[in-house]
This record gives C-alpha cells, structure tokens and sequence, in this order.
C-alpha cells in the first residue's frame, strides 16, 4: 500500500505490518499506519460501554455543595443552564458542544460505522458518517473538563463543603473508554472496505 | 537525502484529506474529486498562510481583553468582587494549592501565548522558505495541536463554579465578560492550528531546490 505522510507528504510503500504494529514516516516521525489485533470488535465493545457510561454521566450530579444548611447539585446540562441565564450564551454553547455534543456525536456516529462495517460491503455513506465522526473527536475536552471541574472545586471548597458526585466517576470512565476506542480503532480498516463512488 | 527525496506533491500525486487515499488527478489546475470518498481534493491546505495568520492575529488581540478584563464576578452579603485569569492564578496560589495554580497558569496564559507564538514563527520560517529544524518545527506543530485543548480549562472553571455557588441571596458567582473573549482565543488558536498545513514547512525543499538548479 503507498501512501502519503500527513505531515511532510513524503510517499512511502507500507508493508502489511503484523497484528499491534506500527509504521512511521522516515523523515519526520509522523504515525503512517497502525494494524490493531481485533480493529472491529474490539472498538465496538467499548464504544457501546461508551454510549452507556455517556448516559450516566450526563444525568448524575457531578458535585454537591452544602452551605449554611443548604444543599445543591448540579450537572453538565445544569452548568450550561447557569451560564446561558447569566448572560453567557455563546459560552454555554462552547461548554455544551465540547463536554455533551462533540462526544455523544462521537459516540453515536462510531456506533454506526463499526455496526455497519461487520456487513461487507460497506455503502458509501459509512465514510460520510465516519467523517462526521473523526471531525467531531478533536473537539470532545472532557479530560480537560474533568480538570476543570476539580479546579472549581477545590476553589469553592474555601468557602463550602463540596463532594464529587457519580457524574464524576463516571466522566472519568468515559475518557478512559474514549482513550481505549482510539488504540483499538483504525481508520484506514474501513476505508479499504468502503464502496468506492467513482470507479 | 533530501535530492532524492520523493513527494506525493512532487509525483504529481494527490493524498485525500478525508480518506488518505492517493490518486493521479486529470489536470493539475482542476483536481477534481477523491474516486474512493467523493471529497474535494486539495494537495495542501486552501489558503493556509493566510487562513492561519487572520486566525493567529484575531486570537492575539482578542489575548489582551480575556486577561485584563475580569472572568467572573462574586457577590456574598452584599458585597461583590471581581477576578481575572491572573486573580485566579494568585488565589489558588494564596489558598496553598500552588499546584492547581501552575495548572491553571500554564493552561490559561502560557499555552494560547505559546501556541500564538509558534504558529507565528512556523509561518514566518515557511514564508522565507527556511530549510532548518524540518524536523523540529514539525514536532513542533504536533505539539502545539496536541495540547491546544487544555486552554479550555478555564472556561470549565467558570462554568462549574458558576453552576453550583448559587446560593442567592447569601453567595452567587455570575461569569464576568473576559471568559467571552477567552473562549475567542481558545477556539481560534485551535482553529488555526487546524488550517495550518505542515507539509508546507517540507516543500521548501522543493522550491528551495528549483532555484538554485
């Protein structure tokens, strides 16, 4: 297989790499290839344990504050609510899309490519789906969210006693699943089974 | 190495952005569409260079007003304070947590400033057509993609201390107009590591090359 380096262009012939090996551009580094042991079960696996874990983590407070006797919680969706009220709709948005959207599209749009492409041949559409997905993974921050949320509360706890919530444990979940579909998946093992538009 | 050295560009071949396909195109002036996924070919980025430097020169002036101007504003017991990026910094150091506030230092003022500042140089090295540290300046590149996202920190922050301190009329946080602007210079300097092509630092070997045969 010839391909082209990302990075700088330079062509190369990839050899068939063994199952769980990796080729890299000569002159620059960047990653070529991978060939993943199992590159369709295994990211279907834990995208559905995703998808699950994703429902959790959305619905279940993710911290509790407690006052003056007093007692809040709140969750993602809680957060955006907050900030659109107060007169900060355009960062709501950025919140909601980069801790609810980007993810659950992520999530959704893998689930379709990899159930779709246990049936070959794979139709045409697939790889528009499997572009919908790819654009939406560099936008889905919910590691960074996590910091996020533990720098507020750590803040906050000069001032109330605040305990993480299930959300949390379950957002942190979600990024390690999140981290394992991207080891496990290649994109290139769909492509090669998509049906070509022009040919 | 580097005479021998033989490009997709330089083969007159064209590698597809979405599916890495490489296919011969008809002509050179109108490349037509990838067989395999149907995309638009592009053997480089559309306008990078100046994509990239719009983006870069927006971020940078919209830097001073997300540091300077306050990101969220406290009231309790009738009394309100107000605290930039910086304050939190200095708050989270004062409180005795100094490793949450080299956290939130690095991600909220040294990594867009560092970001806007690579992006810079790797423009000005591709625009003179610089032949030194290819190498370098693309992990470089990698480096500034990889870690863009944690700039987005602060704005959790705000969001998250805003959602739950509301505990009117005793304490309530309320978001300060300085996260906009930060939220700007997060989403163009992400946007603009994006639109630059680093295939561009590797064709000044190409160029460089021709004019001095």
């Amino acid at each position: 297989m010839t391909v082209a380096c990302p990075d700088c262009d330079l062509l190369h012939r990839v050899p068939p790499l063994p199952p769980g090996g990796k080729a890299r551009c000569v002159r620059c580094g960047s990653t070529l290839a991978t060939r993943p042991t199992d590159p369709f079960n295994r990211p279907l696996a834990l995208t559905v344990a995703a998808a699950i874990v994703f429902v959790v983590a959305n619905t279940a407070p993710l911290m509790g504050l407690s006052a003056v006797g007093r007692y809040a919680d709140t969750t993602i969706g809680g957060g955006v609510y907050q900030m659109w009220r107060q007169g900060e709709p355009v960062t709501a948005m950025i919140v909601a899309f980069c801790a609810v959207i980007a993810p659950g599209g992520y999530i959704l749009f893998m689930l379709t490519v990899l159930l779709a492409a246990r049936r070959p041949p794979v139709p045409v559409w697939i790889g528009e789906v499997l572009r919908w997905a790819s654009s939406m993974e560099p936008w889905s921050t919910i590691e960074v969210m996590i910091l996020g949320i533990l720098v507020a509360l750590i803040k906050i706890a000069e001032l109330a006693t605040v305990t993480p919530g299930i959300g949390m444990y379950a957002m942190a979940l979600l990024v390690s699943l999140l981290a394992a579909i991207a080891m496990t998946f290649e994109v290139s093992e769909i492509w090669e089974r998509v049906e070509w538009t022009h040919r | 190495m580097t005479a021998t050295a033989l490009t997709a560009a330089g083969a007159g071949l064209v590698s597809c952005e979405v599916c890495r396909l490489l296919s011969r195109p008809v002509a050179a002036e109108e490349l037509g569409y990838c067989p395999r996924c149907g995309h638009a070919l592009a053997s480089r980025h559309h306008h990078s260079i100046q994509y990239t430097w719009a983006l870069v020169v927006a971020a940078a002036i919209f830097y001073i007003p997300a540091n300077v101007l306050p990101i969220l504003t406290t009231s309790a017991l009738g009394s309100s304070d107000s605290e930039t990026i910086m304050g939190g910094v200095m708050l989270l150091y004062n409180t005795g947590s100094w490793e949450l506030a080299l956290i939130v230092l690095i991600a909220s003022v040294m990594v867009p400033l560092g970001k806007l500042v690579a992006l810079a140089w790797l423009l000005i090295t591709v625009q003179r057509g610089s032949l030194g540290g290819l190498r370098d300046r693309t992990r470089l590149y990698r480096l500034v993609h990889l870690i863009g996202r944690w700039s987005m920190l602060d704005i959790f922050v705000v969001t998250f201390t805003v959602a739950i301190v509301q505990l009117q009329p005793l304490m309530s946080v309320e978001p300060a107009p300085g996260v906009l602007f930060f939220a700007a210079v997060v989403i163009l300097t992400m946007m603009a590591a994006d639109s630059f092509d680093p295939r561009l630092i590797w064709d000044s070997i190409a160029t460089r090359g021709n004019r001095h045969a």
